[in-house]
């Protein structure tokens, strides 16, 4: 029998997807329990996202469970010269759950078609990273009160950004419309746009944030890389267009949060911390709970 | 040599018993062989290429004597010769006509586009999901990506 892993958001059905929101915020409010007593959960990070990592393992210590794994793959036999293929056979004796992230993209649905217990994807390259996707939901579910109805602007990197097209598929299930903020370089990609458009789902396209913030119920910003650009001069004059100020969010709605998948770099002026409208650090903190719920979900716990 | 074309002459002997495939393209006639397995089997076959067509362009056409498809096996070709026709031939005399579809899923067959996908790097079949029939486009079943027609290599 095969096990359920999480590769993609899109292995989730909507109804499957509540479920698991609503057991975190199960472990929200009770988050120390014993239910992974005697279970080991393998965390293979090939190449290094301390977040993902702590997060995960917080999560598992939390329930009662032991972690082993490596953090980073130049201290693991890869550099051996090892196939992927082989490290999971060999890792998927010792554990329970496998965590894992990996640099080259598809790699964790190989994953799970080799292991036999559960496969959870921390990050398969520009590919998937359902984890977050899991954690956004639920900061967005527990900061509106519903998924239905509301307005979300994406900042930032829209083009190569995975956590907001991830994103964009997962709000797609209900009915959202998007606002989205990038420069011309950086745009939403066509077929997210098309894909919207088949589900008559509404959006728009402006390159100044201003023009939108005031509407919106979720203003989730992005980093906007420099090695993106093909030309530097391009960056330089975009660099400070996409940064949040305090100063910007006195017109917003009350009810708005900031959100950022984190590491942030100065997209968020720090002067936004303070204002209760900065959720990023709280989100953060959702990610052990949605772990928690995913991780006993894929093992039958709950 | 004017008469070369004309379509009473045989360009390629006929068979008694077994399958034509007509209108594959000049230049995929090699990978239908390959995707097909005809390098590997001991039936007699003949083949001509580079043969003038109305609709194709230069076409390429292959006989199998005593060789029998399974659909989803031709089906396979579809990807390189979309518009193959086949005829079953039995005592010389075509039998039934048969003409080729894409598939829902592409096993084994086509490259990932994506060179950072893990069947690029690694021993692993490729699997795709067929997302759009005419044109052709693949979509990974490991990074998601989609593979077109325009970037279509056959491994």
């Amino acid at each position: 029998m095969k096990t359920r892993s999480l590769v993609s958001i899109d292995d989730l059905t909507t109804e499957e997807i509540i479920k698991i929101l609503d057991l975190a915020a199960e472990f929200e409010k009770n988050p120390v329990q014993d239910i992974l007593r005697g279970k080991v959960v393998a965390t293979l990070f090939f190449e290094p996202s301390t977040r993902t990592r702590l997060s995960f393992e917080s999560a598992v210590n939390k329930l009662g469970g032991k972690v082993i794994g490596f953090t980073d793959s130049s201290n693991s036999s890869v550099t051996k010269g090892e196939t992927l293929n082989d490290t999971i056979r060999t890792v998927n004796n010792y554990v329970d759950l496998i965590v894992m992230r990996h640099p080259i993209e598809g790699s964790a649905r190989y994953a799970s078609e080799i292991a036999t217990v559960p496969v959870i994807n921390a990050g398969d390259g520009a590919n998937q990273h359902p984890t977050q996707t899991m954690l956004d939901l639920y900061s967005i579910l527990k900061t509106q009160g519903t998924l239905d109805n509301l307005n979300i602007c994406m900042v930032g990197d829209l083009k190569y950004g995975r956590t907001v097209h991830s994103l964009l598929m997962a709000m797609s299930r209900w009915k959202t419309s998007f606002n989205f903020v990038a420069p011309e370089e950086l745009m939403m990609p066509d077929e997210y746009k098309l894909y919207l458009k088949n589900l008559g789902l509404e959006y728009y396209e402006t390159i100044d944030l201003n023009e939108v913030i005031n509407m919106t119920d979720i203003v989730y910003m992005t980093r906007v890389q420099r090695e993106r650009f093909s030309d530097p001069m391009e960056y330089e004059k975009v660099k400070n267009a996409y940064v949040l100020q305090e100063n910007m969010l006195a017109e917003t709605k009350p009810g708005m949060k900031i959100l950022h998948p984190l590491p942030r770099v100065n997209e968020i002026s720090t002067d936004v911390d303070s204002n209760n409208k900065a959720y990023y650090f709280e989100q953060a903190l959702n990610g052990v709970y949605t772990r928690q719920a995913i991780i006993s979900t894929l093992l039958g716990l709950k | 040599m004017k008469n070369i074309n004309d379509k009473k002459q045989l360009l390629v002997s006929a068979i008694e018993s077994g399958t034509v495939i007509d209108h594959i393209p000049a230049a995929t006639l090699f990978k239908v062989i390959k995707i097909l397995g005809l390098d590997k089997i001991k039936n007699q076959i003949t083949f001509g290429t580079n043969l003038d067509s109305k609709t194709d362009g230069k076409k390429a056409i292959i006989k199998i004597a005593g060789k029998f498809f399974e659909d989803d096996d031709i089906n396979r070709i579809a990807l390189v010769a979309p518009n193959a026709k086949l005829n079953i031939i039995q005592d010389y005399k075509v039998t039934e006509k048969r003409v080729v579809e894409v598939p829902d899923t592409i096993i084994a067959i086509a490259k990932c586009m994506n060179p950072k996908c893990i069947t690029n790097f690694e021993k692993v079949t490729t699997r795709f999901r067929v997302v759009s029939k005419k044109p052709v486009a693949l979509k990974c079943q490991y990074c998601e990506k989609i593979t077109d027609q325009e970037r279509l290599e056959i491994i």
